[in-house]
């Protein structure tokens, strides 16, 4: 029996060695994951050479531009230049691409960009066009991802504050613009504290031909409410489109108080095919408005601008069934729509509770006319009806949501600064991760399709603080990229973003990279004055404008000695880089120029004006350090008299 | 003489491959051209291995004063190599189709292969010499002029088979598909002139 005894505790403590082995092991695989999280340098490691896995297009707020980073290193690789001037380039100096920058305000030096969207087929991300809205004088951008170079901007007429925007739908039918400083419509003199009923939001839904181009198809006249951000159906809700409202007060003053008073405000479910329908069965009435429209032409190097001064007005009302509104609490910022259209998030960002509507039950009650009251005759719908479920105490304020395509999704707290992932359908908190501080947005690359890619999420931060070595008062804004292929998120880096981040979009680099152009092919340059080899190059006059014909080749300008200009001239560089081979720009400066430089890529046109204030001999340099012999490319402007007589005369080596 | 015949003829037809590519290549690599820059060489003319490869490489020789890569019309050998090559493949095809009949000896294979590598090699010193001439004849304005120890300027001759090192570039020059195809077919020929000479005396013995 005592043998017995002995054996059986002898079984039993190598059972609890056993057992304790087994537990020795897995907390040795915690901490090595606890190492890995340590080791974190290695999987944001792109080593020198290689190529990052994703491109994330970052939106550069009060930058206007639109910034491209590489993930999971956090590099930056451009900033393309948008709504704002960019002397580097000489965007929206040069006289070629001015007018990209021109609206019904005239000339804006300056924008406000927001939220990028990648064009879509068949609900996943293409790489064809990124599209960017400008928030302050309503615009919508689309930029070419074989260039990196903007190609368009679209004005909005009758919006002010187009925030709601530039989402597109899954097969880029249409990319949307909207309202969030509800104004009359159209524009009048009127008082403002008549703003309630009187005010309108118009939602403009603007087409996307094959080529890229925009056109506004219609623009639907809504309620004066504000509307902040939208997001289109897929999957069984594409022909819908979902946007936030708050202010469903019509607050004309202090706002901050004033437009949070109601417990819900809406989210206005738009039918845009119904609309599409009516539309072209002659609906809607067109109405007088006026907008630029700005195309560059990759051929001509030359972008025009187009006033025009009609837009279809459609009031959803006329329409039937196309318009609804969803009670959503707490002036809903983010609109989120899951990968599989069923589920549409309203980020109350005055709670700490998060609403989530169903689209079948949406369906549902719209046929059951399951409504409770109507909001300037459009149906409000029953909130318990469309409600799929809540998502509670998730954290403080929230803002946006994006999905991993794995069924959970991930919501900003801007209040509590953390990220929280929960699941869809049981609407539970699984993990949370502290921001650094108080984020914004959040991306997934393809987070906004059918198809996200699951696998890093950035959250981009609006106050940076102690992150990084300090520069002053102001800093950088920083995102922070988290491993999201595990259970539970992972923090790996921080790096700093350029303006303000306000959203971004993300894409497997193999969609982009192959179709990326290297140059600019010199026998498919149509500028009107472009110098396409030496023999080319000349001076004109005409009348106090004198235009050069200028070339620029590894490592001189031809002609590099003009003569014959004079005080009081404007003189027209059109300068033509003749290289065929990738990255090889040059640049153009000249003294006292009251404009940018110019860098032109190879096969590229680019003209910038020079007013020469003083006689005298001045010179013009490259600034791009183009080959060994950089610092000899450079040349000189002979500057005479108003009154003189010398004639215009250009040379190069003599000759 | 029947499969030597066929030999012969499949031999020289393979010279014709020479028509279609390029027969030899000079590929210059050098650290900020990641995607090496190359020129292939046709019997009847030198083009890039990408479209814009010669404008570049232009583009740089003319710091050192190399001339511009010749186009097909000003180098006398870009007429007159396509004439040797199709007269030779035409003689060798008619020479094979003879043999095939048995109206000529096997040795007449043998002779074309010998005069066949007699011009090869012509060409070949030709074609050397080009590259001494191009390496070397330099513009006297050039922007850099570079001296060896012994003061005299440097040859910037690619070389003629292998891999050399020419300031910032690795010059790499080796033979392509039409030179292969031309050394198969040769090698046919030779064939060709075994197989038949073997046969030979079983025929006497008829």
């Amino acid at each position: 029996m005592k043998h017995f005894k002995f054996i059986l505790s002898i079984t039993f403590l190598s059972l609890l060695m056993v057992g304790c082995g087994d537990d020795d092991r897995k907390s040795s695989n915690r901490s090595s994951s606890g190492a890995m999280a340590s080791n974190a340098a290695e999987r944001v490691y792109v080593a020198p050479g290689e190529h990052d896995e994703f491109y994330a297009f970052i939106s550069g707020g009060y930058s206007g531009n639109l910034t491209v980073y590489g993930l999971p290193s956090g590099r930056m690789l451009k900033e393309i230049p948008v709504f704002s001037q960019f002397p580097t380039s000489g965007y929206g100096y040069s006289e070629e691409t001015r007018p990209m920058l021109n609206t019904s305000f005239g000339f804006i030096p300056w924008g406000d960009s927001h939220h990028p969207d990648i064009s879509q087929t068949n609900g996943d991300t293409d790489g064809r066009w990124v599209f960017i809205n400008e928030n302050n004088t309503p615009r919508i951008a689309r930029i070419s991802l074989e260039t990196f170079e903007t190609e368009e901007i679209i004005e909005i007429p009758h919006s002010a504050g187009n925030h709601s925007s530039s989402f597109v739908t899954e097969n880029t039918e249409y990319v949307v613009a909207g309202t969030r400083f509800s104004v009359p419509y159209p524009q009048k003199d009127m008082p403002i504290e008549e703003m309630k009923g009187n005010f309108k939001g118009p939602l403009t839904f603007i087409a996307v031909g094959d080529d890229g181009r925009m056109k506004i198809d219609f623009q639907l006249d809504m309620p004066g409410f504000n509307y902040d951000l939208s997001h289109p159906g897929r999957g069984d809700s594409h022909g819908w489109f979902f946007f936030t409202t708050y202010n469903t007060e019509e607050a004309h003053t202090m706002q901050e108080v004033n437009a949070s008073q109601n417990d819900k405000d809406f989210i206005a479910a738009v039918n845009w095919k119904k609309i599409q329908e009516y539309v072209q069965n002659g609906g809607g009435e067109e109405i007088d408005a006026e907008y630029a429209h700005n195309v560059y032409d990759h051929s001509t190097h030359t972008a025009t601008s187009t006033m025009m001064n009609k837009v279809l007005r459609v009031d959803p009302r006329e329409v039937g069934d196309a318009v609804f509104f969803m009670p959503t609490p707490k002036s809903p910022h983010g609109c989120d729509v899951d990968p599989s259209g069923e589920y549409i998030g309203g980020n109350g960002k005055l709670s700490t509770d998060l609403t989530v509507h169903s689209f079948s039950k949406m369906i549902q009650a719209i046929e059951n006319e399951d409504f409770t009251g109507e909001a300037y005759g459009i149906p409000v719908l029953n909130f318990d009806s469309t409600l799929a479920g809540t998502v509670k105490e998730g954290g403080l304020g929230p803002l946006h949501t994006e999905f991993d395509g794995k069924g959970n999704a991930y919501t900003t707290f801007f209040i509590s600064s953390e990220v929280v992932k929960w699941k869809l359908g049981t609407w539970e908190v699984l993990d949370r991760q502290p921001s650094y501080y108080s984020v914004g947005h959040l991306m997934i690359p393809g987070g906004n399709s059918r198809n996200p890619e699951g696998k890093y999420l950035i959250s981009m931060n609006k106050i940076t603080k102690d992150r990084y070595l300090p520069t002053g008062p102001e800093l950088e804004h920083s995102a922070q990229l988290y491993d999201i292929s595990g259970e539970k998120m992972e923090l790996l880096l921080d790096f700093p973003t350029h303006g303000e981040p306000h959203y971004a979009a993300g894409i497997s680099a193999d969609k982009v990279k192959p179709n990326s152009k290297k140059i600019y092919r010199l026998d498919e340059n149509k500028h009107a004055r472009a110098a396409l080899s030496e023999a080319d190059t000349r001076m004109e006059r005409d009348g106090n404008n004198v235009h050069v014909y200028m070339t620029t080749v590894r490592s001189h300008f031809a002609p590099d000695n003009l003569e014959g200009i004079k005080v009081g001239d404007k003189v027209f560089f059109h300068v033509t880089n003749l290289e065929q081979d990738f990255d090889v720009p040059h640049g153009f400066a000249i003294i006292g120029a009251n404009n940018s430089e110019l860098l032109i890529m190879p096969g590229q046109t680019k003209t910038t004006t020079w007013e020469p204030k003083k006689e005298g001999v001045w010179p013009f340099y490259c600034t791009d350090f183009c080959s060994a012999l950089h610092q000899e490319m450079q040349g000189y402007v002979r500057v005479s008299g108003k009154n003189s007589n010398v004639p215009l005369r250009w040379t190069l080596d003599g000759e | 003489m029947k499969t030597s015949g066929i030999l012969m003829i499949i031999g020289s037809a393979l010279l014709l491959g020479l028509f279609i590519y390029p027969l030899w290549n000079i590929r210059l690599e050098a650290p900020q051209y990641p995607d090496p820059l190359g020129m292939d060489i046709f019997i009847a003319g030198i083009e890039g291995e990408e479209e814009f490869d010669i404008q570049n490489i232009d583009g740089i020789n003319h710091y050192i004063g190399m001339k511009k890569i010749p186009k097909p019309e000003e180098m006398w050998e870009f007429n007159t190599f396509p004439i040797v090559i199709g007269t030779m493949a035409g003689l060798g095809i008619l020479l094979g189709l003879l043999g095939f009949f048995g109206k000529i000896s096997p040795h007449w294979f043998l002779g074309w292969l010998v005069l066949m590598t007699i011009l090869g090699i012509l060409g070949m010193y030709d074609f050397n010499n080009w590259l001494i001439e191009y390496g070397t004849d330099l513009d006297p304005k050039a922007i850099i002029k570079l001296t060896d120890s012994e003061g005299n300027p440097l040859s910037y001759k690619p070389p003629l088979l292998g891999s050399e090192k020419i300031l910032n570039f690795t010059a790499h020059s080796y033979p392509r598909t039409g030179a292969y195809l031309m050394f198969l077919g040769m090698f046919l020929t030779l064939v060709a002139w075994f197989v038949g000479y073997r046969s030979e005396p079983s025929k006497t013995k008829k």
